[in-house]
């Protein structure tokens, strides 16, 4: 048997107040895509940082390609073949492709051959790029070709990706699998992180999988369910909440023709969108990020206001209301960033579920608050969505995300919304608190109350919608079952081709 | 190299101490600062800080100086904590106090219980109307409030002295540039005899409550920490930043206003050109000495009012030069702005090149 192209071998990790990585073995051999799979907070981030050298392991050794590997940080790691494409892109939108590629290489050629290396290096890989373009114009699809890209004109010899799917379109994705295919069968190594079972089903040769910072596991996916490797990541079996049949009631938000300019340089107008929500249902929005997902959620909660009768609760028309006066009459939203905008990272748990639930529930007299009711809902939400935290007192910002996410989704849906928006319920939560989330929002329908879910996770947007639509560049589709929706045909969708929801099945009449 | 790094953690204890730290290395910065300029120092910061405080009418003065100091700080201490930076609090005394002064002289010599608080109202009315000018610039063209309210204060400083030269000019003085003593019923009443302790104070008292009371119980606290703390939270929660802004800068004109009023109607006696004697900038230090609360404000003025009293003394009695008592109370926000920053960073030597 070869040796490994990068072994770890008890390798640990402690931060004050929490071991992060504890005793961690495994290995991945050349020609290998190895998922890396785990909860929120199990310890992939520093693992793979460890291996790029962003971090240093307090015991334990690593070896790579045969000799001990010690990166003394990224650019050791580089010259060593590690190579590692983040979630978060580290690019300048004011300068082109070719610019940014030439940033990060220690040393990169002139430009004119830098730009021939990175037409023939992204034709070759199937990544198409144009190295004049500026990045501030391209998709986040394409954006990410750059960042790959880029790691593959420094030859890597084992390239991570940490969740590189998150952001793509399902031909996107197919697209990428291509890529990493290929560089597979060229001895690439790759170390796959992801929370996408059925992707690492499809894609990974093996996979390790980390709970509380222990390997409690490897696998082979291909043999394995998606459900009992959640299982083994999460420790116990997934809640999957089960769709109700839907029955719609009266319809409670109709959204007729709403256009809004574009935010800033990089907003994306609203144009014409047309919907509605009946009692009983969860609509589920899919779209890639950036399509108007904020400013669609914005025009829901009331932060931006739009031209009369283009929103209506019920019977009422809500377009020029603020948020305040939206939630007196049941309208309510849960923006997709918890830290600064759903919530005051500064503020207590109390502060911040008087933040929002002061109108319905009823949490000041004359503009005086009310301290023990506010206590009181600030516990309700704690208890009823299992939120972990010493009490109301902490600081919202002290919160995990999951923590956080639980908290703001539960200090809406406790307040008996008639109509609940919500953006990335679950983005960034573990498998456990998202199926948690996900069930408060299906029984909040079964209550009567309309639901409307902004998702780019298709798979959690089939798990709970009776309906489903896609946002694209702005536009919203038609309104389909969202029972029998194809990938296809969704891909379709997100690529703004909305001829497929109108010709296809039966539309869901409002 | 130096660097700063962030604290893992900040102790509550050792936050709650900083402004106390604070003025315990000003008296040692301001101590070296008076030898410098050949003066004893342990002699010069027993005058400033500790011998006011064993004179029985150094003490009423510092009640006397602490209030209005307190006032104005209150009233800007809502702005900050909104992010709403009004400099020009100095102004704004100025123009409450001119506004009040014209109500006592429209009325001299005719007796009423109305009129002081008929001039109340006008220095409250002066105070924010020369506030809503840089809150009108700034919510119609984002104009930015710092600038234009602090160049402000100079547009009113001169507008005093035009007033006193001129339409407010004392009939039977001389030419001098000051108006008739008020009469008693533009007076504020004295509360101990022989002293010049007045109404204010009261006044000044019950807002340190009423500040309490809305900062930490009442929805309007709430907005305006959660605007200055998240403001895309504070959209989402239905602040309109925009009126929050108005009354911000409203409050903290009306509050200066109010302060100006008192002085003029209180220790003074007559509208001077001399009014403007920095109280307005003093308190922006006050606030924030006083970690923006209330509370915090009211014994932060008095630490102010102090420097003040102790620094007269030490001026005639010690012949520091009165800018070097200016320089002392700038120390003092300095510091303490630079233990707030080691209380949340620690500073580390790195060589150039380390990452």
């Amino acid at each position: 048997m070869t040796e490994p192209l990068l072994d770890l071998d008890g390798v640990s990790k402690s931060y004050p107040g929490v071991k992060a990585n504890d005793d961690v073995r495994f290995s991945v051999d050349r020609g290998e895509i190895h998922a890396l799979l785990g909860e929120n907070g199990a310890g992939k981030s520093t693992l793979v940082k460890m291996i790029y050298g962003l971090v240093r392991p307090d015991t334990g050794a690593m070896r790579f390609a045969g000799a001990a590997y010690e990166p003394a940080g990224p650019v050791a790691a580089r010259a060593s073949g590690v190579a590692m494409v983040f979630q978060h892109f580290s690019l300048f939108e004011a300068l082109t492709v070719a610019e940014n590629i030439e940033l990060g290489m220690e040393n990169p050629p002139p430009r004119g051959e830098l730009a021939a290396r990175i037409v023939k290096v992204s034709k070759e890989y199937g990544l198409p790029l144009e190295p004049d373009r500026l990045v501030g114009d391209l998709s986040v699809g394409i954006r990410q070709r750059v960042e790959i890209v880029r790691c593959l004109l420094q030859d890597p010899r084992l390239l991570i990706m940490d969740e590189p799917t998150s952001v793509l379109t399902p031909q996107e994705v197919e697209i990428l699998f291509g890529t990493l295919r290929k560089l597979k069968s060229e001895g690439v190594a790759i170390l796959y992180i992801s929370h996408k079972l059925d992707e690492i089903r499809q894609l990974c040769d093996r996979a390790t999988i980390l709970r509380h910072g222990k390997v409690v596991g490897t696998c082979i996916p291909a043999e394995e369910t998606a459900r009992s490797m959640a299982g083994m990541m999460i420790g116990q079996e997934l809640a999957h909440p089960v769709a109700g049949s839907f029955s719609p009631g009266e319809k409670l938000l109709s959204i007729e023709g709403l256009s809004l300019p574009a935010l800033g340089q990089f907003g994306v107008p609203l144009s014409d969108i047309s919907v509605s929500l009946r009692a009983g249902e969860v609509l589920g929005i899919a779209g890639v990020a950036g399509n108007g997902q904020d400013e669609f959620m914005l025009a829901l909660s009331g932060e931006r206001t739009c031209a009369a009768n283009s929103i209506r609760l019920k019977d009422r028309d809500v377009s020029r209301m603020g948020p305040t006066a939206r939630r007196r009459v049941g309208l309510q939203a849960a923006p997709e960033e918890r830290l600064g905008h759903a919530a005051a990272p500064a503020m207590t748990l109390s502060e911040n579920a008087f933040l929002t639930g002061r109108v319905r529930k009823g949490l000041a007299s004359n503009g005086f608050s009310k301290p023990s009711a506010i206590e009181a809902f600030a516990k309700d939400i704690i208890k009823g969505f299992d939120v972990r935290t010493p009490g109301t007192a902490t600081l919202a910002g002290a919160l995990s995300g999951g923590n956080l996410q639980k908290f703001v989704v539960g200090r809406e849906v406790l307040q008996e919304p008639v109509v609940l928006a919500v953006n990335q319920p679950t983005w960034g939560v573990d498998a456990h608190a998202a199926s948690q989330i996900r069930r408060a929002l299906r029984d909040l329908a079964e209550r009567g109350a309309g639901v409307l879910v902004i998702s780019q996770d298709l798979d959690e947007l089939m798990e709970i919608s009776d309906t489903f639509a896609v946002l694209a560049n702005g536009r919203l589709s038609p309104v389909r079952p969202a029972a029998g929706m194809s990938i296809e045909a969704i891909g379709r969708m997100m690529g703004g081709d909305f001829s497929v929801a109108e010709s296809g099945g039966e539309h869901a009449a409002p | 190299m130096l660097r700063l790094e962030p604290r893992t953690e900040t102790k509550t204890l050792i936050q709650a101490l900083a402004p106390a730290a604070a003025v315990l290395i000003t008296m040692v910065v301001g101590g070296l600062l008076f030898a410098a300029l050949g003066k004893n120092p342990f002699e010069a910061i027993h005058t400033i800080f500790i011998a006011p405080l064993f004179d029985p009418y150094s003490r009423t003065e510092l009640l006397i100086k602490a209030s209005p100091l307190i006032l104005i700080a209150l009233g800007l201490s809502f702005g900050f904590r909104a992010g709403i930076w009004n400099i020009g609090a100095e102004g704004q005394y100025v123009m409450g106090g001119l506004a009040g002064s014209a109500v006592a002289l429209a009325f001299w010599n005719v007796e009423g219980a109305w009129l002081l608080p008929l001039m109340a109202v006008a220095g409250i009315a002066g105070g924010a109307a020369w506030a809503m000018i840089p809150a009108f610039l700034k919510i119609r063209f984002n104009a930015n409030e710092i600038l234009v309210s602090l160049m402000l204060v100079y547009v009113a400083t001169l507008f005093l002295s035009a007033m006193v030269s001129g339409p407010l000019r004392d009939p039977d003085g001389f030419n001098f540039p000051q108006s008739r003593l008020f009469h008693d019923s533009a007076r504020l009443p004295i509360l101990m005899e022989g002293t010049r302790v007045h109404v204010g104070i009261i006044v000044t008292m019950v807002a340190v409550l009423a500040a309490q009371i809305f900062l930490t119980r009442h929805l309007f606290g709430f907005n305006v920490r959660l605007l200055g703390q998240a403001p895309r939270a504070a959209a989402f929660s239905g602040v309109n930043a925009k009126r929050l802004t108005v009354i911000c800068l409203g409050l903290s004109g009306a509050m200066a206003g109010l302060a100006g009023l008192f002085e003029v109607a209180g220790p003074i006696g007559q509208l001077q050109p001399s009014l403007p004697v920095g109280y307005g900038f003093t308190a922006i230090i006050v606030a924030f000495l006083g970690r923006l609360s209330p509370v915090g404000i009211l014994f932060a003025g008095m630490v102010m009012a102090l420097t003040y009293i102790g620094g007269e003394t030490a001026q005639f009695a010690l012949g520091i030069p009165s800018a070097a008592i200016s320089v002392f109370q700038g120390l003092l926000l300095f510091i303490l702005l630079a233990v707030d920053l080691l209380t949340r960073y620690r500073v580390r030597f790195v060589r150039r090149g380390e990452v």
